[in-house]
């Protein structure tokens, strides 16, 4: 009983985190699924066919190249700037300074829908209401990826300890040199980490998509459409991948942050 | 010499102007299209155009339509941020202050279920929940739920689907606020013989402050304005005001109402913030 009262929080906390983790079980567990029929959604047998022709649906897999282009283009772009704009935010001093950081913490903090609404409503009032596509999917997705990248980054640029540039500049290293050989090793996890949120923002980005995306069918617009008529079990398939390949990106950033950590000490 | 404090000059500016011209041209100007739209004259048509009659009424019409979305995706807001402060206050407490060595692993833990596509783990709600599943029937077996009862397409399955989609954005800001609480104050307030639930309110739960406010806020703002939990967990009656603006802005053909609603949402969101973080006066939001 005293040893239930002296870990009740920890156990109540123990069982949220098992509550995380109770659909995504699910998923994995239904990517080896063998329906009986489309309709009815359970567990019907062990097979491996899913995984073998991931592509049974072509669509599923068109929708999926199509999310994986737009997020890797509109990573490229929103990290790029975004990181020139973090680096003026804190290593810079500049009239206008405080208006930015509210410009950036607005797109944050706006429903997603209302940022969806506008946006096409900007594209119909200019006249591109059929050229609805690609384009605006992607000026969409850098736009709200935007704020996240430059948050990301300027929390690492103003975590950094400043001492090891002096020291840089102290042994005559020019400003270029300091900046490609100290200053840009050391923000590059920053970076790293704000393009993988980038990227996992636009893949996964629905709402806003869903307005401004014409013809065009992300893997989301995908789900979302065949969840009224029957999921393929592939679905479940990608589902596990993004969760497999994001673990051993994360998990394998931790280890290399121990090691390093050990190295130093 | 060394660099002190921030330069000055006119680099910042042209570091800064790709991503201000960015999100100028497709946030800040979005919105005075969207504010233009919300005032047409209810009586154009995609096909010839739409005038601009300055026609406040529009905001009447979506109201008298479509309050009872717009008043429903609040309080499925409320709710689910209601839930996931509870659950994730406990998830973040353990995590700062039980887990020990395993403090980044279990952080980690917390992410990762969200790197699975948002729509692939709502589903899978659906068939957790559904009638036919063994939650259902085991509730049912300990007569929780009557044998007519079910779970999925109800107003609990879309609060269960908001909470659970959004408990990230409550935990990560809850941990970072409760991590920097020096564990010696609880300490010291249980030495000062003050019971554990009186040194949680005087303590731990005022320093935590901080975290709650942004972990609310973060919670609220997306799920009053998601229409995925409630399309997919819920039934007919339980439409969003996400889903009506999806229709009117789309299928429906209705930019009026589409922009009158998404300003009244806008509104009303940033009204109850307002109220909020003035009323637990915490100034370390931005």
């Amino acid at each position: 009983m005293r040893w239930l009262r002296e870990h009740l929080v920890a156990l109540v906390g123990g069982v949220v985190l098992v509550y995380l983790f109770v659909p995504i079980f699910l998923v994995v567990l239904m990517s080896f699924n063998d329906p009986a029929t489309r309709n009815v959604y359970k567990f019907d047998g062990f097979t491996f066919d899913n995984w073998l022709h991931p592509c049974a649906d072509p669509a599923m897999c068109d929708s999926l190249a199509l999310s994986v282009e737009i997020g890797l283009l509109a990573t490229l772009v929103a990290t790029v700037i975004g990181t020139l704009a973090a680096f003026a935010l804190v290593r810079w001093d500049f009239a206008g300074r405080s208006q930015s950081n509210l410009l950036i913490f607005l797109p944050m903090a706006a429903p997603e829908i209302v940022m969806g609404s506008s946006l096409l409503t900007l594209f119909v009032q200019g006249g591109f209401a059929g050229q609805l596509g690609f384009m605006t999917i992607f000026i969409a997705h850098v736009m709200f990826c935007l704020s996240f990248v430059i948050v990301t980054v300027r929390s690492r640029l103003a975590g950094m300890d400043d001492t090891l540039e002096q020291a840089a500049s102290d042994l005559y290293a020019t400003p270029a040199q300091t900046f490609w050989r100290v200053t840009f090793p050391l923000v590059l996890p920053g970076i790293f980490g704000a393009a993988l949120l980038s990227f996992s923002l636009s893949f996964d980005d629905f709402i806003i998509t869903n307005l401004n995306s014409g013809s065009e069918v992300t893997f989301p617009m995908y789900v979302w459409g065949v969840a009224r008529v029957g999921l393929p079990m592939q679905v479940n398939v990608v589902g596990t991948l993004m969760l497999v390949v994001s673990l051993v990106i994360v998990l394998s950033g931790e280890i290399n942050a121990r090691r390093r950590a050990r190295a130093l000490t | 010499m060394a660099d002190a404090g921030r330069r000055r000059g006119l680099t910042a500016y042209l570091l800064m102007a790709p991503a201000v011209v960015w999100l100028g041209l497709f946030f800040v100007i979005p919105f005075y299209s969207l504010v233009a739209a919300s005032l047409y004259d209810p009586g154009g048509s995609d096909k010839n155009g739409w005038d601009m009659t300055y026609h406040l009424a529009n905001y009447w019409t979506a109201i008298e339509n479509y309050w009872q979305p717009l008043v429903r995706s609040l309080l499925y807001g409320l709710a689910a941020t209601l839930i996931c402060l509870v659950l994730g206050y406990v998830l973040a407490y353990t995590i700062a202050f039980k887990a020990g060595r395993w403090k980044s692993l279990m952080l980690v833990l917390v992410i990762v279920p969200f790197f699975t596509s948002f729509l692939v783990r709502t589903l899978s709600w659906q068939l957790i929940l559904a009638d036919d599943g063994w939650v259902v029937d085991t509730l049912q077996f300990l007569h929780v739920l009557g044998s007519d009862d079910k779970l999925l397409a109800t107003d609990f399955a879309v609060v269960m689907g908001l909470s659970y989609n959004f408990l990230p954005f409550m935990v990560l800001p809850l941990f970072a606020s409760i991590d920097k609480i020096d564990p010696r104050l609880i300490e010291a307030s249980s030495d000062l013989y003050s019971n554990p639930f009186v040194g949680f309110f005087k303590v731990t739960w005022p320093l935590s402050l901080p975290g709650v406010v942004s972990g609310t806020l973060l919670t609220f703002i997306p799920a009053a304005g998601d229409y995925i939990n409630a399309e997919l967990l819920g039934n007919a009656d339980t439409t969003v005001i996400g889903k009506v603006i999806q229709l009117q802005a789309t299928t429906a053909n209705h930019p009026h109402i589409a922009a009158a609603l998404s300003m009244m949402l806008m509104f009303l969101i940033v009204a109850m913030v307002l109220v909020y973080v003035r009323r637990v006066g915490t100034e370390e939001l931005l």
